[in-house]
């Protein structure tokens, strides 16, 4: 807590505080999409012919798609001709060990407070960087490979475990699931993959962190995680993109895949620019993440805390296939000036004696606009599903809006199905007393918010809970008093 | 300590403190008694610069500064505590997080580096023995759910915490049962050590015999209209405000 406030008193101004620009090299291609763009994006990566025949398949079913009108959001269409869909940070040749990452973009990671460096590590997190798009660090690679876990970039997984990703790539969101997945399946550059074999549980945290940095490009990572029987694996992503006046597309597609009585934990602390006080740029992220559990006690749990982007599109869901299945959904979305989020969960409950706990709180400030969107789906198979649902609001100031969209659909009369909602305002009487205690307003609402968030907070490893934490009072900065 | 001066002020265009004068020196406790809306919680407010309320006239000096030039957070720091009436709760924010944040804002202020885990805890075994407030409640969100008593003894529990210079109380008694309020009167006999000083405001004579006062006041309609020493807390027990009207010269219904 006091290691927070602290960083509240340091950011004089609730300005965006990873807003610089690497400056290398980009490798990238002409901005415009066409069949040639996603040749050329396979070629780059010496991908398989199969793989070319599956991006091409994406891209002329995509051709064929419309975009989403119906989130409870508005932006100015995003021209998708003049994105660049393939920018990779310049290397001179391959790299042999982390020593040899250009020194400038490992500068750029250490500002983001990560370190690639193994000797330096963080306490027991393995990194992925992925840079505009592409992959350029992985650390931790050996000691995992002893246990068999694979922990890689997308394109090293494509080359290196194609029976793997031939199986599971786009089993769980299908290309054609939606725009944007169709989008990313046909021009993704990279992204990580990570497998965890039977019986094994993964014994640190593996983490990727997304940077966009070349302007103008998209980037559309593509994560795949496949746990099989009885593993485990806590999974982190993090996202941090530069101060631009034009905004930026950010079109992810996250899977996951849980066999009988494995567990995966996915967490999230996205922190895009989110665009200046007039909204003025920032990054529209449109993403799609599932999980399926698909075996017998399996467990898939997504965390998240939003503060970042301008835009923001975005359900993480889990298919509950496999009886007695578990699926979570844990959220902190925070809006401020003109953010405007659209964000949720869907549950679809098939197995028997299915379980799902959805936590949502939205935090909204200035002119933003919040909405929680929600689907719990329990089919005719699903004897004795169970659902919590819990979403708060909190605004600050009477210029936001928080919305609840709840969507439930029960086909077996044994479903418990509950929901509980509040709205709340931050009140002076709350402000008042900390100020009497001796916190200044900023300190009050920072306290005010992170208990608000708490239980969310709690999901959260170690590592990632005080970045958060710091992050939610920073992105909330100037938006009382 | 404090010099209130012909202090007065309204909220919404409604004038409620009309002239207070008030001294209170290093070391005295000074009993505010009056009835029901004549402004002892506005008094209170005022004081520690709560913002609803538009201070129209008069000066207040504390510890030779100007009171009312500071802000709310600034008069903490200052030394100046405020036992509110109806304590506020915020949830998921537990009381010994609460209280960690208010001694080291308040330590930043005075130039001091924050207190270390150690020292912090043992200060809280201190307090919490001096108040008898159990660990359980200072783990749980602040205030969240707590018995009107409970809220009462945490709020002398952070006073202990912070030790002002000038604590005000605002009806701290009541809500207490006889028990609580032995020992929360006790707490705050403890923390008497001739320097510090007390503004207690109660409807009740009964935490006057556990809190002896060096002076009483009556405010009535936004006025002090009398000052006495501990007995006049006596005789308004016993007699109740009527005769405090008459001596104002205001008709008494029977
Ligand atoms: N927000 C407000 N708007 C209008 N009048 C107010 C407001 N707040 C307080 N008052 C009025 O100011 C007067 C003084 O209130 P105050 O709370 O100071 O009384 P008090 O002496 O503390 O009473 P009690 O013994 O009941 O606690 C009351 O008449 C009250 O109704
Ligand atoms: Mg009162």
């Amino acid at each position: 807590m006091s290691e927070m406030l602290t960083t509240l008193e340091q950011t004089a101004l609730s300005e965006y505080k990873y807003g610089w620009v690497t400056n290398i090299e980009a490798d990238e291609a002409p901005p415009g999409l066409n069949e040639d763009i996603v040749r050329f994006i396979s070629a780059k990566k010496n991908e398989p012919e199969w793989m070319l025949e599956w991006r091409l398949k994406a891209f002329r079913q995509w051709q064929k798609m419309e975009v989403p009108r119906w989130p409870n959001v508005t932006y100015p269409d995003v021209d998708f001709q003049a994105i660049k869909y393939y920018s990779a940070p310049k290397q001179k040749k391959t790299l042999n060990s982390l020593d040899e990452v250009d020194p400038e973009l490992r500068a750029t990671f250490e500002k983001l407070g990560i370190s690639l460096d193994e000797q330096k590590r963080l306490s027991g997190v393995a990194v992925d960087a992925v840079i505009d798009s592409v992959s350029v660090a992985t650390t931790f690679k050996k000691q995992l490979g002893e246990m068999g876990i694979i922990f890689c970039s997308m394109s090293e997984a494509i080359k290196e475990h194609p029976e793997l990703v031939q199986k599971w790539l786009g089993s769980v969101v299908p290309v054609t699931d939606n725009f944007y997945s169709a989008l990313n399946s046909a021009v993704f550059s990279d992204g990580s993959f990570c497998y965890i074999p039977k019986g094994v549980k993964c014994p640190m945290e593996l983490s990727t962190y997304f940077r966009i940095n070349a302007a103008g490009t998209g980037q559309f990572e593509r994560t795949l995680i496949v746990a099989e029987e009885g593993s485990y694996v806590s999974y982190l992503e993090g996202c941090t993109a530069p101060q631009r006046d034009e905004n930026q597309l950010h079109a992810a597609v996250v899977e996951i895949v849980a066999l009988d009585n494995a567990e995966v934990k996915y967490s999230t602390v996205q922190n895009w620019f989110p665009g200046d006080k007039e909204g003025k740029g920032g990054v529209f992220n449109f993403v799609t993440k599932r999980g399926i559990c698909a075996g017998v006690n399996s467990k898939i749990s997504w965390t998240q805390v939003e503060t970042g982007s301008a835009v923001t599109w975005k359900y993480p869901s889990v298919i509950l296939k496999g009886d007695n299945s578990v699926g979570e959904f844990y959220s902190v979305a925070v809006t401020n000036n003109r953010q405007q989020a659209d964000t949720g969960t869907k549950m679809l409950h098939i197995g028997k004696n299915t379980r799902s706990r959805i936590v949502s709180k939205g935090i909204s400030a200035g002119y933003s606009h919040n909405s929680y969107r929600g689907l719990v789906q329990v089919g005719k198979n699903a004897v004795n599903a169970r659902n919590f649902s819990q979403c708060d609001s909190l605004l600050l100031g009477d210029k936001c809006g928080a919305h609840t969209f709840p969507y439930i659909e029960v086909k077996n009369s044994t479903a418990q199905v509950e929901h509980e909602a509040t709205t709340s305002k931050i009140g002076e009487d709350q402000i008042f007393y900390c100020n009497q205690r001796g916190l200044d307003t900023e300190t009050a609402v920072a306290l005010i918010i992170n208990g608000f968030a708490k239980e969310v907070m709690n999901q959260l490893p170690m590592e990632f809970a005080v970045e958060a934490q710091k992050l939610l009072a920073i992105s909330l900065e100037g938006s009382v008093g | 300590m404090l010099h209130i001066k012909n202090l007065q002020a309204r909220i919404e265009e409604k004038e409620i403190l009309k002239g207070i004068n008030l001294d209170i020196k290093p070391g005295e406790v000074h009993a505010i008694m009056g009835p029901n809306g004549s402004g002892k919680s506005t008094l209170a407010s005022v004081l520690a610069g709560r913002s609803d309320y538009e201070v129209t006239g008069g000066e207040v000096e504390f510890n030779g500064k100007d009171l009312l030039e500071l802000s709310p957070e600034d008069r903490s720091r200052e030394g100046l505590f405020l036992a509110f009436q109806y304590p506020v709760e915020i949830p998921g924010v537990s009381t010994t997080n609460f209280i960690k944040t208010a001694v080291n804002e308040i330590r930043k202020y005075r130039g001091e580096e924050p207190m270390d885990a150690v020292e912090f805890l043992k200060k809280m075994k201190e307090k919490m023995k001096l108040v008898e407030i159990d660990q359980s409640l200072l783990s749980r969100s602040l205030n969240e759910g707590f018995s009107g008593g409970e809220k009462k003894r945490n709020e002398i529990f952070q006073m202990a915490m912070l030790e002002p210079n000038l604590a005000i109380l605002d009806e701290t008694d009541s809500g207490l049962d006889i028990d609580a309020l032995r020992i929360v009167a006790e707490g705050v006999n403890k923390l008497r050590d001739g320097k510090r000083s007390f503004l207690v405001i109660t409807h009740y004579q009964r935490l006057l015999d556990y809190i002896v006062p060096d002076h009483v006041h009556v405010l009535y309609k936004g006025r002090i209209v009398k000052s006495g020493g501990k007995e006049l807390a006596l005789e308004l027990e016993e007699r109740g405000y009527d005769f405090i009207k008459e001596e104002l010269g205001e008709s008494v219904e029977a």
